[in-house]
């Protein structure tokens, strides 16, 4: 056996690096990469946590696939991102783009858009949730009546609980994504707008020409982060439907959720850790389909 | 020793937060109008917390009154709610698995980026590819495992139940990376030629030029630990363990119409990371930034 002190500079790096990663390495395999193929594997078993575990084939994913309520939750989970999305960052770029131009106060105003993002999802959800009451509760209805508008039905109906419940998750992420563009804006050079200015270019044009397609980088890194974290909502429809989770009707569960009672409500784990496998792909299938379509192209 | 100079990203977040965007000379579109409207849409972020603080010193009667300033204002509600002994014990639990989750991110993560920025050695990369694999997977497909592993080995209820998945994370990984890629390596020669070992190389020379961006990691960490709601939900069930998340959920269905307590629960959990946020905004803005730029 070698002696640590007979060894060359390089080779003690060697021992150094692995005697750094040693635990670490211990931490992925066990935390990450073993419950990562323990999922898949519970994919195709059939188990309730008390009985024996069965092979199942692909039962639960054709169980999936025949399940009603799981297309429901599916073309939820995707009605978050469309909208969620989209709203999230043209609001976000529409500040951003402004708030840069402005000095009075900035710093304070930045503060003010950037609050919200400092808080937890499950207070806010209930904060809205009382937003949302009808009267004589909920804010909102009782700021229509009070001008005497209709009242609106918020997170009892099946068409408004949706984006009901949206409105907190994009509000909340609302103040970071302002800040990235802002970044991402003070890094154009000057000199380019300059140069656009001696063209004659219209503010229009400045911003369809050299604005956007310069911050493209920004705009990828927004779009994939955003949406990833819309197709895992979950924080605020469970606070925010705690009587009928996700409801009413299935209008508003989005798959976490659905993940989630059928792993701990259910206890049914192979067909939760499908599901779990669904949304995995979910997940990839759209990431990689974001960052193809926004690919720089020669 | 100065800290590097190419630090592209640090140096972005200081010119964000050194002055407010270089002057453009702008058709006159009323600068006083894009003022107007930019500070009344920042007055509408802010309204739900507004509300929620309002509501929180209101007495009960008061409550469907949209008044933003309480007639009475009284303290009874937080009186109520911090009476519930539960809620020392919800925030403790959170703060505890926060602050050791940091710690251990800001310990292991940057052990790891440092390794992999500065070291030559085979498997290097393969390392690296895994780790930053990991970022593919959703939590949501780990709980499950998580769940049976802390059942298992009797995880289920402890404060190391809550936090053992976050002990280590491939974000704070690649960020850490990306940061010492920047320290040069002739000051690591020197101190290797001043007799450290590889250890106090990396804690007293390196970690210390990267401050500003284990500051940037210990933000989001710690943020996103004190707000983690789905793994706690799912490792807890005596009420004693529960985090701040958690326990607000299970108070709010509670008190299920007296929604004043409910307020005030909501603003005892969000008004530490608040008032962090007021006192340290410049230095959290450009966490925020570095963090998101390179990660």
């Amino acid at each position: 056996m070698t002696r640590y002190s007979a060894l060359t500079v390089r080779q003690k790096q060697v021992v150094w690096a692995w005697g750094f990663l040693a635990v670490p390495v211990v931490f992925y395999v066990v935390i990450r990469f073993y419950p990562t193929a323990q999922a898949f594997v519970l994919a195709f078993m059939e188990w309730n946590l008390l009985g024996t575990r069965r092979w199942a084939g692909l039962d639960n994913f054709a169980r999936l696939w025949a399940d009603p309520v799981f297309w429901q939750v599916f073309r939820n989970t995707f009605v978050y991102l469309l909208l969620g999305t989209p709203a999230s960052l043209v609001l976000a770029f529409a500040v951003a783009f402004h708030l840069d131009r402005v000095r009075f106060m900035h710093g304070a105003i930045r503060a003010l858009y950037f609050l919200p993002f400092m808080t937890s999802a499950v207070a806010m959800a209930w904060v809205w949730r009382w937003f949302y009451q009808p009267v004589p509760i909920g804010l909102f209805n009782n700021a229509l009546a009070t001008l005497g508008i209709p009242q609106i039905r918020f997170l009892n109906s099946t068409t408004n609980a949706l984006p009901a419940i949206l409105a907190p998750a994009i509000w909340a992420g609302l103040g970071f994504q302002i800040i990235i563009f802002m970044a991402g804006l003070r890094a154009i050079p000057r000199s380019y707008y300059e140069a656009a200015r001696i063209d004659g270019l219209s503010g229009w044009a400045t911003l369809t020409r050299i604005t956007i397609p310069l911050l493209k980088p920004t705009i990828v890194f927004l779009v994939v982060f955003s949406s990833i974290g819309f197709l895992r909502i979950f924080d605020q429809v469970f606070n925010m439907t705690t009587n009928d989770p996700g409801g009413p009707l299935n209008a508003s569960k989005p798959m976490v959720l659905m993940i989630y009672q059928t792993a701990f409500s259910s206890f049914d784990m192979g067909y939760a850790a499908a599901q779990t496998v669904v949304l995995f792909l979910v997940l990839l299938a759209v990431s990689l389909a974001q960052l193809w379509l926004m690919r720089d192209r020669p | 020793m100065t800290a590097p100079a190419t630090d592209a990203p640090r140096a972005a977040a200081e010119a964000l937060l050194r002055s407010p965007g270089p002057v453009r000379r702008r058709v006159a579109a009323g600068p006083a109008v894009r003022w107007l409207v930019l500070f009344a849409g920042g007055v509408a972020m802010v309204a739900p917390l507004a509300y929620m603080l309002s509501t929180s010193l209101k007495y009960p009667f008061e409550v469907y009154n949209l008044n933003l300033i309480p007639e009475e204002p009284t303290l009874d509600n937080y009186r109520d709610v911090l009476s519930d002994r539960r809620f020392g014990w919800w925030f403790f639990n959170s703060l505890l698995v926060a602050t050791l989750t940091t710690v251990s991110n800001l310990f292991w993560d940057s052990l790891v980026g440092y390794t992999l920025a500065k070291f030559r050695f085979r498997f290097r990369q393969v390392v690296f590819i895994a780790i930053l694999s990991t970022l593919m997977i959703p939590t949501e497909m780990l709980v499950i495992p998580w769940y049976l592993m802390s059942q298992q080995f009797g995880w289920l209820n402890t404060h190391w139940g809550i936090m053992f998945p976050g002990l280590m994370t491939a974000f704070g990984v690649f960020l850490m990376r990306q940061f010492f890629q920047t320290v040069p390596d002739d000051f690591l020669e020197a101190a290797r030629i001043d007799g450290l070992n590889e250890f106090q190389i990396w804690w007293r020379v390196a970690m210390p030029l990267v401050r500003p961006a284990l500051a940037a990691l210990a933000i989001f960490v710690f943020l996103g630990n004190w707000t983690a709601f789905i793994w706690p939900l799912i490792v807890t069930n005596d009420q004693h363990m529960y985090t701040l998340p958690v326990g607000l959920t299970t108070f709010s269905v509670e008190q299920s119409v007296q929604w004043e307590l409910i307020m005030t629960g909501a603003a005892v959990s969000v008004l530490p990371t608040l008032v962090v946020f007021l006192v340290f905004q410049r230095f959290i803005i450009r966490g925020v930034v570095m963090a998101g730029l390179k990660g």
